[in-house]
């Protein structure tokens, strides 16, 4: 079953065509990683199949409701944004938001969603601290904390292991990818390719205005597609210790 | 919910304080038995006709106002925020100013609050026209400065061109705000337009705190951004508009409330919506029942108060918050 799927979707913003013509769908258990150089529109096509922004094509999720879309897909945004001094637990507990009637107090197992999230983003020793005065990687990982507290079968993150210590950006890409085998998708875009070859499901390469490549990752991250959107030349190979994958120079 | 409690207990000892404060020197037990028992006499309609309204206007505005403030602050993630930055107080006192000038205030009771209403209520479907469809909240902001710089240079205007020095006079003093010589109509005719903009603020409470983490990621947690605007918009004008006809413009409490508050109620915008009403009461309280103390027999403006109390609040935020920095 397709978690979402996008048909032809294009997106002009003010009169540019970021791309267009773009299809692919999202079933369960995969964990997708959407790669491309800057400018290449992983923002916008996330955002516009999201339905938030305007759009040509079609997109399941884009034409539900704003109630039915926040029990479908739950979305990090880029900006990590928290605007006011509230503790972590707080945060996280914002992800059960559309579960909860208005005023309602958080039931039992709404609270176990959020101390579950807490504990698989390792936030235990920050739940009462306040999220806003956390450096910049532990608040990516309360808000990534938040969207899995959300608990939808898609969920979608804008570069959410940027500015993640090495550590932290290996056991955030283990904890997409056991939702992925849980049963949830998971949908990232990400820079970091060396993580998207050994962690991803699959990989959508974003670049001239369109979808290069999509498929399993050694399909992928092939040198030619490598040279061809980024313009590098690349180490692959296949090791006793997984996939590893290495940008060396920047070609012409 | 303690913290809340205890507001409300302060608030409640503020009003009975506030209905014994006075230029009749009276015993406070006498004044207060005076309200319930028509056997004292002038005391009874003292009481009654004069304290009473007050005493309930300053709840009514002071918790209008505060909680317009914090619910403002919650929808622009921004602690500078107040309630006038939409333009409404601007306008509603522009109305009011009109009113003196043309001597429609002179002539008819509520001439000058039911002015001051139709102002708000032009302010707002301005603001609402210029911000346009869609629900951002940077072009309401820009809605709201042209509304208030309009506003302003009209009333400027209006002082400029006003007749003789004693009309100048009653304007400038009008726009201090004051809850001095306030009837039981004026309390009649806030309180619909406070309690409705309370009731609408208050749907806005859920979305505020998604508000916390952005546009995009409020959006797809089931907010309807549009829809919030549109609420805090007519809540926020309801309230301001209500309270500036009979009581004036009166600053500072909308912004100072909720950001003393705010540490208090664990920063969440949808709970700092209700301590900053009682908040917002008990300034107002306070600086209503300091007016009647500090200058008895000048006329104190309550605006003036609230202004010279708030700025160095204000400082000590600021202070406070530069120590808080690296």
């Amino acid at each position: 079953m397709s978690l979402l799927s996008v048909k032809n979707l294009g997106v002009t913003l003010r009169n540019r065509t970021v791309f267009e013509d773009i299809s692919f769908s999202v079933p369960k258990g995969e964990f997708i990683g959407l790669i491309g150089p800057n400018g290449a529109g992983k923002t916008t096509l996330m955002r516009a199949s999201l339905g938030l922004l305007p759009h040509t094509g079609n997109s399941t999720i884009a034409e539900m409701s704003a109630r039915d879309r926040a029990h479908a897909v739950a979305w990090m945004p880029q900006s990590r944004e928290i605007a006011w001094p509230i503790s972590v637990e707080r945060i996280v507990a914002l992800g059960r938001l559309p579960h909860l009637g208005a005023g309602q107090k958080m039931p039992p197992q709404d609270q176990a969603h959020v101390d579950a999230a807490i504990s698989r983003l390792g936030l235990d020793a920050f739940r009462a601290r306040a999220a806003s005065r956390l450096s910049g990687g532990e608040q990516a990982r309360a808000l990534i904390a938040r969207s899995i507290a959300q608990d939808t079968p898609l969920l979608m993150a804008d570069e959410p292991i940027a500015g993640l210590d090495p550590a932290h950006q290996i056991s955030t890409m283990q904890v997409f990818s056991e939702l992925a085998k849980e049963g949830h998708a998971v949908v990232v875009s990400i820079h970091d390719l060396g993580l998207a070859a050994r962690h991803c499901t699959r990989l959508i390469l974003l670049a001239k205005g369109g979808i290069l490549a999509d498929g399993k990752p050694r399909d992928v991250l092939t040198p030619d597609l490598m040279a061809e959107a980024f313009g590098i030349s690349v180490w692959h190979e296949e090791t006793e210790q997984g996939p590893v994958f290495q940008p060396l120079e920047v070609v012409s | 919910m303690r913290l809340e409690l205890g507001l409300l207990l302060v608030l409640i000892a503020l009003f009975v304080v506030s209905l014994t404060v006075g230029p009749a020197n009276v015993p406070a037990r006498d004044s207060l038995a005076a309200l319930f028992d028509p056997g004292y006499g002038p005391l009874t309609l003292v009481m009654q006709e004069i304290r009473l309204p007050r005493a309930l206007l300053a709840i009514i505005v002071g918790a209008g106002l505060g909680l317009a403030g914090a619910s403002m602050q919650g929808y622009l993630r921004n602690p500078l925020a107040e309630p006038g930055l939409i333009g409404v107080s601007g306008s509603a006192a522009l109305g009011a100013v009109l009113a003196i000038y043309s001597g429609l205030a002179a002539g008819a009771s509520l001439g000058l609050p039911l002015a001051a209403l139709a102002g708000a209520l032009v302010g707002v479907f301005l603001v609402m026209t210029l911000a346009g469809p869609r629900g951002g909240s940077l072009t309401l902001i820009l809605a709201g400065i042209a509304i208030s710089a309009l506003a302003g240079a009209l009333t400027s205007l209006v002082l400029n061109l006003s007749p003789n020095p004693f009309a100048a006079n009653e304007i400038v003093f009008w726009m201090m705000g004051s809850l001095a010589d306030r009837s039981m109509t004026h309390v009649w005719l806030a309180l619909p337009f406070v309690l409705a903009g309370i009731a609408i603020i208050a749907t806005t409470a859920r979305g505020l705190d998604a508000l916390t983490l952005g546009e995009d990621a409020a959006q797809t947690m089931g907010i309807d951004l549009g829809r919030l605007r549109l609420l805090l918009v007519f809540g926020t004008a309801a309230i301001v508009g209500g309270t500036t006809a009979v009581a004036g413009a009166i600053g500072f409490v909308g912004l100072v409330v909720p950001h003393i508050l705010r540490p208090l109620v664990g920063a969440r915008p949808s709970r700092l919506l209700w301590s900053s009403a009682i908040g917002g009461a008990i300034m107002l309280q306070l600086a209503d029942i300091a007016v009647r103390l500090i200058l008895p027999e000048r006329d104190l403006k309550l605006g003036v108060v609230t202004a010279i109390v708030g700025a160095p609040l204000f400082l000590h935020l600021i202070f406070k918050t530069r120590k808080e920095l690296p």
